[in-house]
């Protein structure tokens, strides 16, 4: 047999052509892209931290501030920084949203993405979008003029303003978001999945239960997570609706007062450096701590899932 | 450097601590059609994603050992992708692109860089009628891939890998969803293709390595135990290792 010509040609085809240098020029930038944002957030730590350090370091006591629930920072004889009541009431209305929110969204994502068909699918879809849309302003004023005066008629209460009021509003806020991104992870669960269980005799149900949503789990959670993200950061609707009322609130018609709205509606009124000023950016650096301890655990509790 | 078109030494496979072929060494020589015959599990698979570096994709999988194509290192590429072009592959199960029929075969011509319209049509068409796909789909060029029949999209994976005319064509196990007269047809491209290229052919069908190999190597368990010109399985006085022996008589695998 002959023996062919030895490869003359490898070495003249790898060559580092311009698509080559394309894809790491690309490389670069998605990498420079996604270092930003890292870079922002930790940016944004870094100066939260630097304004209310301050008040950290000269004000702060562990009672003082996770077990005092009074905050009277204005207080001209004896200011006092307590923060405890601000917690319970963006903890209540959270807690509370979620609540409403959760089971709602599930619902709604699994009927969209699991049992609708066409036309009706669609239509939700677009319905959901657009609820998600609405601006937290026209959510609060819902809360201020419709759901106040209906919580007072309904329940025999003095005022609607409260955790009840601002935690529904709260969760009919964050549901269709949760509803969308819940509903994008089970739809990014392959159609062969179902088909294999579906020809196994199982039913609609049977097929969402045990391969569908154990499959996007961890798209669930993430939905839930934004949702639970969004109630914590939310403040527009909750100062409007939760009766902005410094209290440790023992029932859901308690007015409750949120850190976020005392955030807002205080550090206009500071001066810039003062010990009050100091000790909302504090109250800043819990929210910040707190939403990343949540992310951070959900994160490891996936992962824990995952392996078994 | 050797002549041959593949060169394997002492090539190990691993999957974080599992391994999957242990020391194999062997060469695939130009334009001959070289048969990997084994059972299941016995690494045949996991050899053909180390030859175009798809091991890239997979997390934990890592090789040791030599393995060279045209004469080159596949480690010591500079461009990955390059290497890549030089080779084409068909996977088990068809995987087309979500694109039409005509796009999923002009796909790697365009990356080439072929623009015009007449050219990729010549391409086209010529890479359909080898893959025995032509008379089928003529008519719905413009329909979805994945809207074709199963077997037909297996067909279609092979247009595809033909498309930018690689040096060498990797086939795993590529008539399992074919029926058996199209496989013939196909079988039939494959034998005038050696002129062109180096076609290494994973099968389960021992009769099919039988028919198209000139050398079959059998894989068992992990290490290639016999490369041998395929007549030679065939043999009943050749002197061949008798655990292949077992498995092309369907004695056991
Ligand atoms: N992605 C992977 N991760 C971990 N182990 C793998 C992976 N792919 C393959 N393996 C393991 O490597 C071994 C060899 O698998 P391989 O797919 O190469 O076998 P095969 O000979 O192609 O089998 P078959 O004839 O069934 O296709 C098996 O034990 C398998 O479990
Ligand atoms: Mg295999």
């Amino acid at each position: 047999m002959s023996a062919p010509p030895p490869h003359p040609d490898t070495a003249a085809l790898d060559r580092r052509d311009l698509a080559w240098y394309v894809d790491k020029l690309v490389a670069v930038l998605v990498f420079v892209g996604g270092v930003s944002a890292v870079v922002f957030i930790v940016g944004i730590f870094a100066f939260v931290t630097h304004e209310g350090w301050g008040f950290v370091s000269e004000h702060f006591s562990l009672r003082g501030f996770f077990g005092s629930i009074r905050w009277a920072p204005t207080s001209t004889s004896n200011p006092t920084y307590g923060a405890l009541a601000l917690i319970a009431g963006t903890a209540s209305v959270t807690g509370l949203a979620m609540l409403v929110a959760v089971p709602f969204s599930l619902g709604a994502a699994i009927y969209i993405a699991e049992f609708a068909t066409g036309r009706t699918r669609e239509v939700l879809k677009v319905l959901v979008e657009m609820l998600a849309a609405i601006p937290s302003v026209v959510w609060g004023f819902i809360g201020l003029s419709v759901m106040n005066p209906l919580i007072i008629d309904v329940f025999n209460v003095p005022i609607g303003l409260c955790v009840l009021n601002s935690g529904l509003i709260l969760g009919l806020m964050a549901a269709p978001i949760m509803t969308t991104i819940a509903e994008d992870a089970l739809k990014a669960v392959p159609d062969t999945y179902r088909e294999a269980a579906e020809a196994l005799g199982a039913t609609r149900w049977q097929v969402t239960r045990r391969v569908v949503l154990p499959a996007a789990r961890q798209g669930l959670l993430a939905a839930v997570l934004l949702g639970v993200g969004r109630g914590f950061g939310e403040t527009m609707a909750v100062l409007m609706a939760s009766g902005h009322a410094i209290n440790l609130p023992t029932s859901p018609f308690d007015s409750v007062r949120a850190l976020t709205a005392t955030i807002a509606a205080e550090l206009g009124e500071t001066a810039v450096g003062s010990t009050h000023y100091q000790a909302l950016f504090a109250l800043g650096i819990f929210l910040f701590v707190v939403t990343f301890v949540i992310n951070l655990s959900a994160d490891l509790i996936v992962r824990g899932i995952r392996k078994t | 450097m050797s002549d041959a078109e593949i060169a394997v030494r002492d090539l190990t496979i691993r999957y974080g601590q599992h391994v999957a072929l242990k020391g194999a060494s062997f060469e695939v020589r130009p334009h001959e059609i070289f048969g990997i015959i084994g059972p299941a599990n016995s690494g045949k698979t996991s050899f053909l994603k180390v030859l175009n570096r798809m091991d890239t994709f997979t997390a934990g999988m890592h090789f040791e050992g030599q393995v060279e194509v045209g004469g080159r290192d596949v480690r010591a590429w500079r461009n990955l992708y390059a290497l890549r072009r030089q080779i084409g592959v068909v996977f088990p199960l068809p995987v087309g692109l979500p694109l039409s029929v005509y796009d999923n075969v002009a796909f790697a011509p365009r990356l080439a860089g072929v623009r015009a319209k007449a050219d990729l049509n010549v391409i086209v068409e010529g890479c359909l009628r080898r893959a025995a796909l032509w008379d089928e789909v003529k008519d719905r060029l413009n329909a979805l891939g994945s809207l074709l029949s199963g077997g037909q999209q297996q067909r279609l994976t092979i247009a595809r890998a033909l498309s930018q005319k690689p040096r060498i064509l990797l086939l795993d196990e590529f008539s399992i969803a074919v029926d058996p007269v199209t496989t013939m047809r196909i079988e039939a491209v494959l034998s005038e293709l050696k002129a062109e290229m180096t076609i290494v052919l994973v099968t389960n069908l021992v009769q099919q390595a039988r028919r198209l190999a000139d050398r079959t190597a059998f894989f068992l368990m992990g290490e290639c135990v016999t490369v041998a010109p395929t007549e030679q399985f065939f043999l009943r006085d050749a002197d061949l290792d008798p655990r292949a022996r077992d498995y092309v008589e369907g004695r056991f695998g």
